[in-house]
């Protein structure tokens, strides 16, 4: 029997969503880094970046405080009255969840629900924030081991589905904060603090050991882009998650018997990826690259959401 | 109103247990309290982390809670089980057979059972209905009789439930959580299993299939949606059946068909269990301003294409101001004694006992006609006087919409209390599945416990807890109370 429309794109908003909250976990913690990098104001600046890659600047701006870790680092996570935070993210991962409760296994919501209770425990100190942080991101990956041991059928695909083209969304977003990163007066591209503020991109995506093994060589800016754009062994670079995006949507073809124009658009995307050069993209603009990718993944997004039905 | 009966002390209290119950009793006393504490923490630890909650509505501060749950189990002896699964079976089989008359061919009122404005001027009839016949002749697929108990051999049915009891998962979940935090109890007693009643609701579902389903015919549950305070049961429903969990706005029905939409199209649907109450379920045939419903949902069952699990029109059946008629229904159908009695009820639309219930209001449990959860319920032993007051006036002015009772010495079961085990009043609502071809009782069911002390009001909304009740079988093997239907009585009243 085929998945009811309303269940696939509650899965597939899970998916999407989990993965947003482990994202801005990720964000957070590498602007702790980034500020403790960085003498002020350039410390700040990181916070205002970590605001922008997110899409937050409007609401934050209309809250009235003042930029900074303590500000911006608490809006990220714990502020439930806007759409770009950790908390409002699991509440609606949460609800998506609740509502397909029949298409998920015990654990996959366990999981859910226990991330939940941490965030909604008695209200958290400030200064905990890397704590929670943490926390977020062991329940994220306990989520997706659950989900990895759930039956391998479309329920699995769509929340995988989701996470793949959110995590698109989010690498390049992440790779976008070094461009809205200013060095600090002085600073030369290449320099310490530069190389710094890649290495702490790398550890964002859990990557730098891969860069390691990847790249002999030390730790040069064009590298790390070739790597979260180009190499599909990463699995939070782009290539991966465009990879992973036609692979899923070809599985829940097989199931539904036929496939669409997600597809298409999709596979087209694939072939240009495979075609992609990391030393050409910094050329012709890494920024304008990035913000092509994330709204050709929007669109993609749509028509997902048009051939299966999304209500 | 004196010293209740307590289902496992007896009357003795702790140091004098029920013959039967010794063991138990023991169990009682062997375990610390400590331990028994540490069980019931780590069950509602186990229950919030499923989410096994409900909301209650008009409570923002706590949108969902769990229902406290109590680890000292109630117990049916085998003896008792089977007189009262008789009970039940006769109950609910009269309870078919009345609704299938009342929107047929009315021969109870043309016999002169029932005064016709009963039924006439009663909200719960649907007049939309009448002469529609559910697939196979079957209206309340899913029937909870709750139960009360006042002594050894003394049950009484306090109220019918056949429009969507609910409570199933609690009876389910409980028994869950004490096979894993009281194992010993299990080795030690032969505790009739419980948990196959997903499969025999569906069972019961599949039979009642409109004849051209097909051999495989779509089964699906239909719940309002996850803000519904009973969502949690109705997905555990459906995804312990393994069938589709479906929200109106999933289902359209085109040409009198009901489908759902898919990933892959349409998929004809045969059998809703629907979780939505008459009034909302379908906007062209009910309330138009329903958001929930699915247009034209009544015209498919109508045209015979759809089975609806339960029918709608089934609140005549369970209806307070019907209830006290249950015995003289259930005589008419059954032909024979009811086997489980009513508890004696006062219609206050009657002047003789409007007079008795005004002149002992401080005595009797007073309820509206048309109220549930415990709202709209005045408990006279316990209500203040400016409680009492205010529903004397109420009965004065429209004495048609309420009902009394006595107050019942209710049962009492031993309770973990923060003052250690103590007893508390309970009551027992089994569940009863009619199919096409038979009519089962699962051997156990909801008890619902009242924690405060002396309290006799056992809702959920109202701070009841639950407990697993425990049926106990004897030697040999012991199946579900079954009984088939074919020379039974629903059989010579289709042929009446």
């Amino acid at each position: 029997m085929a998945m009811l429309s309303r269940t696939a794109a509650s899965l597939y908003w899970l998916g999407r969503y989990v993965e947003r909250a482990d994202f801005l976990a990720r964000l957070v913690e590498a602007t702790v880094r980034l500020d403790a990098l960085s003498s002020r104001p350039a410390g700040d600046a990181a916070w205002a970046s970590a605001l922008a890659v997110s899409y937050t600047e409007e609401s934050f701006a209309a809250s009235g405080r003042e930029v900074g870790q303590a500000t911006v680092a608490r809006f990220l996570t714990c502020d439930r009255s806007h759409g770009g935070s950790i908390l409002w993210c699991l509440d609606a991962a949460r609800n998506n969840a609740k509502a397909v409760r029949t298409a998920l296994t015990r654990d996959a919501w366990a999981a859910i629900n226990r991330a939940w209770i941490v965030f909604n425990g008695p209200a958290e100190d400030d200064s905990d924030v890397l704590n929670l942080v943490e926390a977020i991101k062991a329940e994220a990956r306990g989520f997706e081991g659950a989900v990895q041991r759930m039956m391998k059928n479309e329920a699995t695909w769509f929340i995988q589905l989701g996470a793949a083209i959110e995590r698109a969304d989010n690498t390049a977003r992440l790779i976008d904060v070094k461009y809205h990163l200013l060095l600090p007066e002085g600073e030369r591209v290449g320099g310490a603090i530069d190389r710094d503020q890649w290495t702490t991109i790398l550890q964002t995506v859990s990557a730098v050991t891969a860069y390691r093994w990847l790249y002999s060589e030390g730790l040069r800016p064009s590298n790390v882009i070739e790597l979260l754009l180009c190499r599909g062994e990463v699995p939070r670079s782009l290539s991966a998650c465009v990879d992973e995006t036609v692979e899923m949507l070809n599985l829940l073809g097989k199931r539904t018997g036929f496939q669409g124009e997600a597809d298409r658009m999709a596979r087209a995307r694939l072939a240009r990826m495979q075609k992609t050069r990391a030393h050409e993209v910094i050329v012709s603009g890494l920024h304008e690259y990035l913000a092509a990718f994330i709204r050709e993944n929007a669109m993609l997004d749509a028509a997902i959401a048009r051939q299966f039905r999304f209500i | 109103m004196g010293q209740a009966f307590d289902e496992i002390w007896g009357h003795g209290g702790p140091t004098a247990p029920r013959d039967e119950l010794v063991a138990l009793a023991r169990w009682m006393q062997d375990v610390p309290q400590r331990e028994l504490k540490r069980r019931l923490q780590s069950a509602e630890a186990t229950f919030r982390q499923l989410g096994i909650t409900f909301a209650v509505y008009g409570d923002s501060e706590a949108a969902e809670r769990i229902i406290p749950f109590d680890i000292v189990p109630r117990v049916f002896m085998p003896d008792e089980w089977t007189r009262l699964s008789r009970g039940l079976i006769q109950r609910t089989q009269a309870i078919n057979a009345f609704l299938d008359d009342i929107y047929g061919e009315r021969r109870i009122m043309k016999a002169g059972v029932l005064p016709p404005e009963l039924i006439y001027g009663n909200p719960q009839f649907r007049p939309e209905i009448a002469g529609i016949r559910p697939p196979h002749g079957i209206w309340a697929h899913i029937c909870g009789i709750d139960l009360v108990r006042t002594g050894p051999d003394e049950f009484w049915v306090l109220e019918d439930n056949a429009r969507t009891p609910s409570g199933v998962s609690y009876m389910l979940e409980n028994r869950e959580a004490m096979i894993r935090l009281c194992p010993e109890l299990f080795r030690n007693f032969r505790v009739a299993a419980v948990d196959s009643y997903p499969d025999r609701l569906l069972e019961t579902m599949r039979s009642v299939a409109p004849p051209l389903a097909g051999a495989n015919p779509n089964c699906v549950v239909l719940t309002p949606g996850h803000f519904n305070s009973a969502y949690y049961e109705h997905s555990f429903i459906a995804d312990s059946m393994g069938v589709e969990l479906v929200e109106p706005a999933d289902l359209l029905v085109d040409d009198d068909v009901v489908w759902m939409q898919t990933i892959a199209g349409r998929v004809r649907v045969d059998v809703i269990y629907r979780r939505i109450d008459d009034d909302y379920i379908d906007p062209v045939v009910f309330r138009p301003d329903s958001l929930l419903g699915v247009p034209g949902l009544i015209g498919a069952y109508r045209a015979g294409n759809v089975a609806l699990v339960n029918a709608p029109g089934n609140g005549i059946a369970d209806d307070k101001a019907i209830y006290s008629y249950m015995p003289e229904i259930v005589k008419f159908y059954s032909e024979s004694e009811p086997l489980l009695p009513n508890v004696e009820t006062w219609r206050c639309r009657e002047p003789d006992a409007l007079k008795y219930v005004l002149d002992n209001l401080g005595d009797v449990v007073v309820k509206l006609v048309d109220g549930s959860g415990g709202y709209g319920m005045l408990v006279g032993p316990t209500a203040s006087k400016q409680e009492i007051e205010d529903f004397r006036r109420a009965l004065i002015a429209e004495p048609h919409r309420y009902i009394a009772q006595p107050t019942l010495a209710l049962s009492t079961v031993p309770t973990m209390t923060d003052a250690g085990l103590a007893p508390r009043h309970v009551d027992f609502r089994p569940f009863v599945l009619t199919g096409a071809d038979k009519v089962q009782v699962v051997p156990g069911g909801l008890t619902r416990v009242a924690l405060k002390e002396g309290s006799l009001v056992v809702n959920s909304s109202q701070g009841g807890g639950t407990k697993d009740s425990f049926v106990l079988m004897d030697d040999g093997p012991v199946q579900a109370q079954v009984q088939v239907v074919g020379g039974g009585m629903t059989q010579s009243q289709g042929q009446g």
